[in-house]
């Protein structure tokens, strides 16, 4: 009966299209795509948006609330919270972004490295996809920046190693599927590469759930970040990331007083991952129609 | 004739998809008499699972089931409170399901699981003794050394093992009525005979009326005294099971007698109908059958030919049935 | 079953040698004189440079990486993971004093975070696609999207700032200890531990719970004339609690991150705290001993999780 009624869906419905319909369904997944889009346009936009200088230090206006100069108020060397906060967000979406690819690109290759070949290597890529995902990423890059000192281009790339066994073990998946398709093995009999299999077959299949992993890889991204940042192991000052910005809320002082200095980076960084979690989330029920139900 | 056991009447249920209102079942009514073996015959999709689920409300919640009646020894099934239900299952009403493998729970030993069936109808509960009856069931069902197996897992039991101790919690509190889903297609051929002159030597011995469903003809003939044969969610035929074997009087039941392997013909002669059952969420106009029948005409293209009684205890829904008479 | 352990176990042992020697590569991109790490700091400053020299080919420094690799991992594994470069004290002794109190933590956030999963995740599957479930999915949410040390601050503000509840930092008061004193201090930052870890373990009950409602096995129960509390505590829970149960001791690692951010907001005296301040004062000896740690605590959380498994599932205990 599910054969039948799959045939019977009425044509010119394309999966993308219905994917997009089921999409609409939700609307925290809808209002959360809006709410990026402001953040990364608010992120483009941050210097004529803020109309400070994030790293202008003014002593004289140092710890001031908000103010119709400083809408959002000044930190303890007096610079503007507002426009430190929209330039944090280019360093939080840009590492966001940045690890999630590396995890994407790893995962794709040893996912299909994996799948295509079978065999010892398959089980040795799958063994190591587990050890990644036993580790627990933050503790790890904790003990890295320990050794090799705190770096943007260090964390980066940790964060997208450990996360990289979700995307793998997805495309391994599909890969297996594929090989056992007749289409490929049409393809492979006239002599295609792996390379081309990868970019005709593999990568077009993979595309939606790696679509879903992907986005829920930039919000634990950007969140790691900022628990990275609040620890001082991340982005260093003077540099803005959203979590630094919330270091110096580490004395009871300033979180009784000054509320201004760790709210608004505080709900920055918690509305943004949560927005890009449920876009995930609406991804997810949007590609994969059983999960939903 | 006396009360029937179990009556449905003008049962419909429908699951609503994402590609529009599956109609499963549409106006089936069946009556089933204390004593007899009924069989539902169709293709897997004809509705006859979806039928028997009804009966004690175990479809999932999609499911939107209307009916004029589904009464059970005269109470009304339909608006029985849930706890009233309960009782019902499992306690006049027993049931096997199709696959034993999954059926069963696989981290419940066997012997848990069939105390529970007799635990759950226990007046006073009472484990020690609904382990003792779980132990007895196991041996009257004819698994061997029974006071040993009850401690073991379903995955250490064969399939018809399994099978077997289905059989024994559905007829734990010697039940009235027994619905069988597809009891031995699950099994193999060797196994296939075991468990059906089980289900016989059951049905002997409890006296129990059952509802047998089934795709497989060669079961109807061994068992049944009535069939019932579904197609597209409808009853298309009923009848006696020597008056409908003798003279089928509906082509579809026709062509699933007819791609029944016989002994007295050659393997080569399997005659199977042609096409295939159709989508249900968007059924043809006029009589389900008429893309498959080969005695379709226009009047089965418009006109749903209703069910009508065609002799004493047997109908068909078919517009030329009596041509069918004739012929055969 | 025995043999399924075995395999596993070996295949752990091989990963833990495997992660060994990435410690040691990274040991050996410290900057400083390796010694300083394997000696106490009084010794190697009063120290002649013949008693240097000499402790130096104890230790195969003078040697090639491999036997340097040797000396390192058989001390390691006899518990001398060498001495802090701030105070001098052996490593070990300085982890060890940590252990209890992040031990404390987690387990009781870990309390915390079933005792909030469990519920919810079966009522979600339960009924799914209700007001509930939603629900259910977006605290999920929120415990996976807003950061651990945010909740702290926010937390902080209100329960020890404006309400004045509960202490926001240590483990205990010197001036009043006692069990409740201790109790009082773990409150919030085991709460919020706890929340943090609900969410993913909430997912998986509950996709697990819905998994096992949708099973035959259900049906057969309810056919039998189970209640539908039965149903679900009796047969879809415990077959539910096979992956579950996986997956929470696999998980176990990632409650230590929390830890570490948390101990470090509420001044916890625990590992988390030491590392990151061994971070910060570039206390190279302390973080190796500290990678070494955490490595042993991940490969005992898998192999905790492979014993589950069997122990929960007739059909691998039996094998």
């Amino acid at each position: 009966m599910t054969t039948t009624t799959l045939a019977a869906a009425p044509a010119g419905r394309s999966p993308t299209a219905a994917a997009l319909r089921r999409f609409r369904k939700h609307p925290a997944a809808v209002v959360s795509v809006l709410f990026i889009a402001l953040v990364v346009l608010a992120a483009i936009f941050a210097r004529p948006l803020s109309g400070h200088d994030p790293n202008a230090i003014d002593l004289l206006s140092a710890r001031t609330g908000p103010s119709g100069d400083h809408l959002l108020g000044t930190d303890s060397t007096g610079r503007d919270v507002l426009s430190r906060l929209l330039f944090a967000g280019r360093i939080s979406l840009g590492v966001g972004i940045a690890s999630a690819v590396i995890a994407v690109v790893v995962g794709t290759l040893l996912g299909s490295i994996a799948g295509l070949l079978g065999g010892w290597v398959d089980g040795l890529v799958m063994r190591l996809a587990d050890v990644f995902m036993s580790f627990p990423s933050l503790v790890v890059i904790v003990v890295v920046a320990g050794i090799l000192g705190p770096s943007v281009l260090t964390m980066v790339i940790a964060i997208g190693l450990f996360q990289w066994p979700v995307c793998g073990r997805i495309v391994r998946g599909v890969t297996l599927s594929l090989r056992e398709q007749e289409f490929v093995l049409a393809s492979r009999a006239t002599g295609a590469g792996p390379l081309w299999l990868m970019r005709k077959h593999i990568i077009p299949a993979a595309l939606p759930p790696v679509s879903v992993v992907a986005t829920l890889a930039v919000a634990q991204a950007i969140a790691l970040e900022a628990t990275l940042s609040f620890l001082g192991l991340g982005v260093q000052p003077p540099a803005s990331s959203w979590g630094n910005m919330l270091t110096d809320a580490q004395s009871l002082t300033v979180i009784r007083s000054e509320p201004w200095l760790w709210l608004s980076p505080g709900i920055a960084v918690a509305l943004t991952v949560l927005a890009v979690n449920f876009v995930g989330d609406g991804l997810r029920d949007a590609v994969d129609p059983r999960s939903a139900s | 004739m006396t009360e029937p056991l179990l009556q449905i009447k003008g049962l419909s249920v429908d699951f609503r998809t994402d590609d529009g209102v599956v109609h499963a079942v549409t106006d089936v009514s069946l009556a089933v008499q204390p004593g007899e073996i009924v069989a539902i015959v169709g293709e897997s999709g004809s509705g006859k699972t979806v039928t028997a689920m009804s009966v004690l409300r175990l479809l999932p919640k999609a499911a939107e089931v209307s009916a004029d009646a589904i009464a059970f020894r005269g109470t009304d099934l339909r608006t029985l409170s849930a706890a009233r239900l309960r009782a019902i299952r499992g306690g006049p009403v027993g049931m096997i399901f199709q696959d034993p493998m999954t059926a069963l729970n696989p981290v419940m030993t066997i012997g848990g699981q069939v105390a529970e069936a007799v635990l759950l109808h226990q007046r006073r509960p009472d484990r020690k003794a609904a382990w003792r009856r779980a132990v007895e069931l196991l041996g009257l069902v004819g698994v061997p050394d029974p006071a040993e197996r009850v401690k073991q897992y379903p995955h250490e039991f064969s399939g018809g093992m399994r099978q077997r101790a289905m059989i024994a919690m559905a007829i734990a509190n010697d039940p009235d009525l027994i619905i069988a889903d597809e009891p031995t297609t699950a099994l193999d051929v060797t196994i296939q005979a075991q468990v059906l002159a089980l289900l016989r030597k059951a049905q002997a011995e409890t006296g129990a009326a059952t509802i047998l469903i089934t795709h497989d003809l060669g079961v109807v003939a061994e068992l049944a005294d009535r069939v019932v044969v579904m197609y597209a969610g409808r009853v298309v035929e009923s009848a006696g099971v020597r008056e409908l074997f003798a003279v089928p009087r509906h082509p579809y039941t026709k062509g699933l007698l007819a791609s029944l392997p016989r002994m007295d013909l050659d393997v080569d002669q399997l005659d199977p109908i042609p096409g295939n059952p159709p989508n249900m969420a968007a059924p043809p106009a006029g009589c389900p059958f008429h893309p498959r029948c080969p005695l379709a005409r226009d009047r089965c293209r418009t006109e749903l030919p209703p069910l009508l009684e065609i002799g004493v205890g047997r109908s068909s829904a078919c517009h030329f049935h009596d041509e069918l008479a004739v012929t055969a | 079953m025995g043999a399924f352990l075995v395999r596993r176990l070996s295949i752990n042992v091989l990963v833990f040698f495997l992660i060994t020697i990435a410690v040691f590569a990274l040991v050996h991109k410290t900057p400083g004189d390796p010694i300083a790490m394997q000696i106490p700091a009084d010794q190697l400053n009063s120290g002649s440079a013949d008693f240097i020299a000499q402790k130096r080919a104890e230790l195969g420094l003078d040697r090639s990486l491999v036997v340097q690799y040797w000396h390192w991992l058989t001390n390691a594994l006899h518990g001398d993971l060498g001495y802090s470069l701030l105070n001098g004290r052996p490593v070990t002794e300085l982890l060890g004093e940590r252990i209890g109190p992040t031990i404390e933590l987690m387990g009781v956030g870990l309390l915390i975070s079933l005792l909030i999963a469990f519920p919810l995740g079966i009522l979600a599957a339960r009924r799914r696609n209700s007001w509930l479930d939603y629900g259910a999915t977006v605290v999920s949410l929120g415990s996976v999207s807003i950061p651990v040390f945010f909740v702290a601050l926010i937390v902080i503000y209100v329960f020890t700032l404006k309400f004045q509840w509960f202490p926001s930092s240590g483990i205990s008061d010197p001036t009043n200890p006692g069990l409740l004193d201790s109790l009082h201090h773990l409150v919030l930052p085991a709460l919020i531990l706890g929340f943090g870890n609900s969410g993913p373990f909430m997912r998986y009950v509950r996709s697990s719970m819905i998994t096992e409602l949708d099973a035959d096995y259900v049906r057969t129960a309810n056919a039998k004339g189970a209640s539908p509390r039965r149903v679900v505590l009796r047969h879809a829970f415990r077959n539910s609690l096979i992956p579950v149960l996986t997956v929470i001791a696999t998980n176990l690692p990632q409650l230590l991150a929390g830890a570490v951010v948390i101990e470090q907001v509420f001044a916890w005296p625990g590992m988390g705290q030491l590392a990151v301040s061994s971070v910060n004062q570039h206390d190279y000896s302390v973080i190796v001993g500290f990678a070494l740690l955490i490595a042993i605590i991940v490969l005992l959380s898998n192999l905790l999780a492979d014993v589950l498994y069997t122990v929960v599932d007739p059909r691998v205990r039996l094998r």
